[in-house]
């Protein structure tokens, strides 16, 4: 194909200049403001609440344990628990992703665009109407808890609201529509002649699953995994409304020390970190994807 | 015997309305090269598929080495394909794309060393081992995929087009390759392919095969020189067909004029009588069976031969005649000739649409 000489250059100043708007956006509402965080955590707290000098580190020993009374594992833990009750969450959405996304592809026509949208009609209701959806479903009175106690999965008696169970429950129902579908790209485009290739080579069902359809829906499954995991972390109504409000999470004190406690380079300090461990995250799923990028 | 071959019994396969494969009964022999040929939608990779197990047949039997396994998942049969995607792993090496059927089968590590070298010794492709397909060529997939297959050493080699995807020159290496394989290794191969050449250069037997039925089955030579039905006549190589009429038990009108036949003609009226162009030649001044006097209409050079059409009578008949230094062989548009149809060459068709 002849391309004029200038071609290459103007196409390339027209996605310069189409890339400029979300550019501008993301610099003034998402870097900016998180310079300003981290420059908030190394910030003293005011007498009446503000922002003031000198800087210290002061918000970073708290952070890590270091109190006026000795070491306190406060705030390790909190942190420590909301990134493993994100990584619960994301594992679940993950693992009940996969089979829901080939249950969709085995659908022809009608029945699947049915079950795409059933798929996404949770995320259009509020989640606080759905969280108090929950409370009445898992309530004492209800019939799952009946069920769970008559099969002895819990106390007789006993509801599986509040618990550990509902928050979990909550949480599946309300992510796995950001888990699903990205593994249901990878799904619909699954080559399946690998997996004849492997049953035909002597592979057992697990066989096939790991070396004929793992790789192939690898980058589905972990954009799927990221999507839930990243805002999972910062969870905290739903462990909330139906944990029984026992456990302290990092949205909690997110909320509590930029809320009512108004220490915000503490705050802000809380937010750093765990920021950097998202981002963390993050980086590993960039270098999982540009391997696969490699081999594909 | 310990190794009786394949045997299908009336299998038959569905989709929906259309029958891929229609009650369809086959020995293939142990050891034997066998080409199942069809034009594409006749059925013949779904009788492969049949026999790998990727598919399960709706009615009728198939035995491999005299065991019955009409409904066997693929892992428990004695037979590996070659797909014609190749279908490598593009997240496994060459090595661990050869090795995968012994590392399915958990063999020690060492003997899955040696093998995976032997096997890709045997295929030419030994410096290949640490690439990934994507870093191959077509040709150096194909032989990936034949390495793969090989390793468990397969009773039966299924082969689905392997050489579609590869260009003319190699697909003739390739065939010869595989061939003096198939031979060495005694497996039984069985080969899909819509390319008569390759079917005609490579096989022992061929079952040319047309809307999931089997059409004709014999040796090359046999499919060929006396093709059974117009259909198996005209997918291999060109020919001349001409309606006929009897006039007496060896003698047959048709458009070309009145032919001596070989065969004593006595329940028949109508029929189709064919001769191969390359059949047809010229003839002698003495000779008087079966020649006829035409004109050239067209004349095509095709390097090794010449291919004519030639106008005799009300019909066109296409006559190829070797390439030859002898100007006295060489004709042009318009030229008179007199050819001949010998009578040995000569088949009787059976009339089908």
């Amino acid at each position: 194909m002849a391309e004029p000489p200038d071609s290459h250059l103007r196409s390339r100043r027209g996605w310069l200049f189409s890339i400029l708007p979300g550019t501008a956006w993301e610099f003034v509402f998402l870097i900016v403001p998180f310079l300003v965080v981290i420059a908030i955590s190394f910030l003293s707290r005011g007498e009446y609440g503000s922002v003031a000098r000198p800087w210290t580190f002061e918000s970073y020993k708290r952070l890590a344990g270091f109190s006026l009374f000795g070491i306190e594992m406060l705030y390790p833990v909190i942190l420590a628990r909301s990134i493993f009750l994100a990584l619960a969450t994301a594992l679940l959405c993950a693992l009940a992703g996969i089979p829901l996304a080939f249950f969709i592809k085995g659908c022809q026509g009608t029945p699947r665009t049915i079950a795409l949208v059933l798929l996404t009609i949770p995320v259009w209701t509020n989640l606080l109407v759905r969280t108090y959806a929950w409370q009445l479903l898992l309530g004492p009175q209800s019939w799952i808890s009946h069920l769970a106690s008559t099969l002895h999965l819990i106390k007789q008696g006993q509801a599986l609201y509040p618990g550990t169970v509902a928050v979990l429950l909550c949480l599946l129902c309300d992510y796995l529509p950001f888990a699903a579908l990205p593994i249901y790209a990878s799904v619909e485009k699954l080559d399946q002649t690998l997996v004849e290739a492997a049953q035909d080579l002597g592979a057992s069902k697990l066989q096939i699953f790991r070396h004929a359809i793992y790789p192939q829906i690898r980058p589905g499954l972990w954009a799927g995994f990221l999507l839930v995991f990243l805002p999972a972390t910062g969870q905290f109504v739903i462990p909330d409304l139906l944990g029984g409000g026992k456990t302290v999470l990092l949205g909690n004190v997110l909320q509590q020390q930029f809320g009512p406690s108004r220490d915000w380079p503490f705050g802000a300090a809380f937010t750093t970190i765990s920021m950097l461990l998202v981002l963390g995250g993050v980086v590993l799923y960039l270098k999982f994807s540009r391997t696969e990028k490699e081999v594909a | 015997m310990s190794r009786d071959g394949i045997r299908l019994v009336h299998l038959t396969k569905r989709f929906g309305p259309v029958t891929a494969v229609d009650s369809i009964s086959l020995d293939i022999r142990a050891g034997e090269f066998f080409s199942l040929l069809g034009p594409s939608g006749c059925g013949k990779t779904t009788l492969l598929r049949l026999i790998a197990g990727l598919e399960l047949p709706d009615s009728g039997q198939l035995e491999i080495s005299g065991r019955e396994m009409t409904r066997l998942p693929p892992q428990k049969r004695p037979v590996h394909t070659v797909f014609q995607s190749y279908a490598l792993f593009p997240h496994l090496t060459v090595f661990d794309n050869v090795a995968f059927a012994l590392r399915m089968q958990q063999i020690p590590s060492a003997e899955i060393q040696t093998r995976v070298a032997e096997a890709m010794e045997l295929v030419h492709i030994s410096e290949l081992a640490k690439r990934f397909p994507h870093q191959i060529s077509g040709g150096q997939k194909q032989r990936v995929a034949l390495a793969r297959a090989l390793i468990n050493r397969p009773e039966v080699l299924l082969l689905d087009e392997p050489l579609a995807a590869i260009d003319a020159k190699l697909r003739k290496q390739l065939q010869s390759d595989l061939k003096e394989l198939q031979s060495n290794l005694g497996t039984t191969f069985i080969y899909v392919t819509h390319d008569q050449d390759e079917a005609l250069a490579m096989s022992d037997r061929i079952a040319v095969m047309r809307s999931g039925k089997i059409e004709q089955l014999g040796t090359p030579e046999a499919v060929y020189q006396s093709p059974a039905t117009e259909f198996a006549a005209t997918f291999l190589g060109h020919c001349n067909l001409l309606r006929g009429t009897v006039l007496d038990p060896k003698t047959v009108q048709t458009p070309v004029g009145p032919l001596h036949v070989r065969e004593s003609l006595t329940n028949k009226t109508h029929f189709m009588i064919g001769i191969r162009p390359e059949n047809v030649r010229l003839a002698t001044a003495t000779e008087t069976e079966n020649t006829f006097t035409g004109t050239v209409v067209e004349s095509t050079y095709s390097g090794a031969q010449r291919d004519y059409l030639i106008k005799t009578n009300q019909t066109i008949v296409k006559v190829v005649l070797l390439s030859s230094f002898d100007a006295t062989a060489q004709f042009k548009k318009g030229d008179e000739v007199r050819i001949c149809l010998p009578s040995t060459a000569l088949f009787l068709l059976s009339e089908n649409g």
